[in-house]
């Protein structure tokens, strides 16, 4: 499990504060979702809790650790549990897939040059990239890239693995490949998963705890079964932004539900 | 204010070279790159120092031909100059100048790319330093071919102006009597030693200005220019000191 306590984060020189007294659960097994509009802080604070940004106040702790305490050398160690796939996929250009999806093995790992294209080509097997392994990332479609990254993510068999806006610049029908992709890796391999993301559509998909970030704060916590039906203000501009989750409600208001289950 | 943002670019310059400096996670992964490098940045740089250095040769020889016109001078010191202005500045201090232009905006926008595409955070988050997986190949490799790029144009300029001796403008046996004139051997080791410093000048200034890109593929184009601008500077202001510390 991963717990956030009171983190503060600060931009240019202390004078301009992003995040505001964050407290939160990651659980393991699960898929956790940072849900918020645009600029609401989900990146910088999933960059915080991966290290890539210290925080000014608070703690983090993985499994009890605290990150901001480490030294370099605590970090890279911690680091080997962890898996992040990046808005912009962030694949090697210079790499082809099979590539991309040993760097982390050579790097990283004791196993023999055979081995390492085994258990590359069991990750790029398992994202359903097969025929695709010895192309470059610029010769593969969004979808295509995201699975290569996450192909990568997975090959040291991360304890942790964060995504920031896996669905960014994809269309709906390959947006749900990727968050069912997710959600299946998830819960095969019992990571710890935390995605970042503004799309609706996955929350509903695959929320089972869900953090809503509004504008820096921490909003509402909780679950895909209970977002319909809670009474923060700022959640619901959120949830209910677009028509079709506005007829949604209208649609269980007439039918008097009040939970409501959503089911790949 | 421009002096204190110079010196706090210069804190985190010295700052990316300390972190680029040790030892890599693993060495086979280092000489691959590292052999990558010398073929990227030196070899492929040969057709362009053969061509400028052929050129530039025919040039010296033909300029200090018609400016030597007197009776009071012997013939052979066209030769004579040709190789002193060869071996003291154009074999390295010039073509670092026309070299930074292509190998400056080359790992500037690589690694500028790497940055803004997030790549570099993605070797960050799995605990490679980016700094020294990605600049002391770079570094080491350029300051290891760049000598050898060095002879090459000192040969191909010298040869340039001796072919250029057979339109009739001055006999060749004459300026081959002048290039061996009055040879002092450290003129060369001068050139080369240049030419190592004048390598990590150029590729760690680049991929300083790559490295520190925030933004997009904007910045990226604007941190190249800057990448050799700056290059540029910094080689005419060390050639200047190390003329005067190494010859004077
Ligand atoms: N490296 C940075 N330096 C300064 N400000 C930043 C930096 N990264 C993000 N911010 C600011 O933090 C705020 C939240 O950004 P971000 O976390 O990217 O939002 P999102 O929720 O869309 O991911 C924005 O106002 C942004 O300008
Ligand atoms: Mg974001």
């Amino acid at each position: 499990m991963i717990e956030v306590k009171n983190l503060d984060k600060f931009f240019d020189g202390g004078t301009r504060q992003v995040l505001h007294n964050i407290s939160a659960k990651f659980y393991d097994g699960k898929v956790n979702l940072i849900i918020g509009q645009s600029g609401s802080g989900k990146t910088v604070l999933v960059k915080n809790l991966v290290g890539l940004f210290k925080p000014e106040n608070g703690e983090i702790l993985y499994d009890g650790r605290d990150i901001t305490l480490m030294n370099r050398k605590e970090l890279k160690e911690i680091r080997k549990e962890i898996g992040m796939l990046f808005q912009g996929s962030a694949l090697f250009d210079s790499e082809t897939v099979m590539g991309n999806v040993m760097f982390p093995l050579m790097m990283f790992s004791d196993m023999t040059p055979e081995q390492q294209r085994e258990r590359a080509q069991f990750c790029i097997d398992r994202v359903n990239l097969t025929g695709s392994a010895d192309k470059y990332p610029a010769e593969l479609s969004g979808g295509m890239q995201k699975r290569a990254a996450i192909a990568r993510a997975i090959a040291l068999n991360p304890k942790y693995l964060f995504c920031d806006e896996p669905n960014s610049g994809l269309d709906p029908k390959t947006s749900i490949v990727i968050d069912q992709l997710l959600w299946d890796i998830t819960h095969e391999f019992d990571i710890t998963t935390i995605i970042n993301t503004h799309d609706m559509n996955s929350v509903m998909g695959i929320g089972e705890n869900i953090i809503f970030v509004n504008k820096g704060h921490l909003g509402w916590v909780g679950t895909k079964d209970e977002i319909y039906d809670q009474d923060n203000e700022d959640l619901n501009n959120f949830v209910y932004a677009t028509d079709l989750f506005r007829d949604v409600r209208k649609y269980r208001r007439q039918h008097g539900y009040t939970k409501t289950k959503v089911e790949y | 204010m421009f002096f204190t943002k110079g010196l706090e670019a210069f804190g985190n310059y010295c700052t990316l070279m300390w972190r680029s400096f040790g030892v890599p996670e693993r060495w086979k992964e280092f000489f691959r790159r590292y052999l990558n490098e010398i073929s990227k940045l030196g070899i492929d740089s040969i057709p362009l120092i053969l061509i400028v250095s052929l050129f530039i040769g025919c040039l010296c020889t033909i300029l200090i031909k018609l400016n030597m016109q007197s009776p009071l001078l012997p013939r052979y010191t066209v030769g004579f100059s040709t190789r002193e202005i060869i071996l003291l500045e154009f074999s390295s201090s010039i073509l670092c100048l026309i070299l930074s232009g292509k190998i400056g905006s080359n790992i500037a926008s690589e690694i500028g790319t790497m940055r803004v595409t997030e790549q570099i955070d993605a070797l960050d988050i799995m605990g490679v330093n980016s700094a020294n997986y990605l600049i002391m190949p770079k570094i080491l490799g350029l300051v290891t071919i760049l000598p050898f790029l060095v002879i090459i144009t000192m040969v191909t300029a010298m040869f340039g102006g001796w072919a250029v001796c057979y339109t009739g403008i001055l006999d060749p046996d004459t300026y081959i009597y002048g290039i061996q004139t009055d040879f002092v051997e450290f003129d060369v080791w001068f050139a080369l030693i240049k030419s190592l410093v004048f390598g990590f000048v150029i590729s760690s200034i680049s991929a300083y200005y790559g490295y520190t890109v925030k933004g997009g593929s904007v910045e990226v184009g604007k941190a190249s220019t800057d990448a050799v601008v700056m290059s540029n500077i910094m080689i005419l202001i060390t050639d200047i000191v190390l003329t005067k510390l190494l010859l004077m």
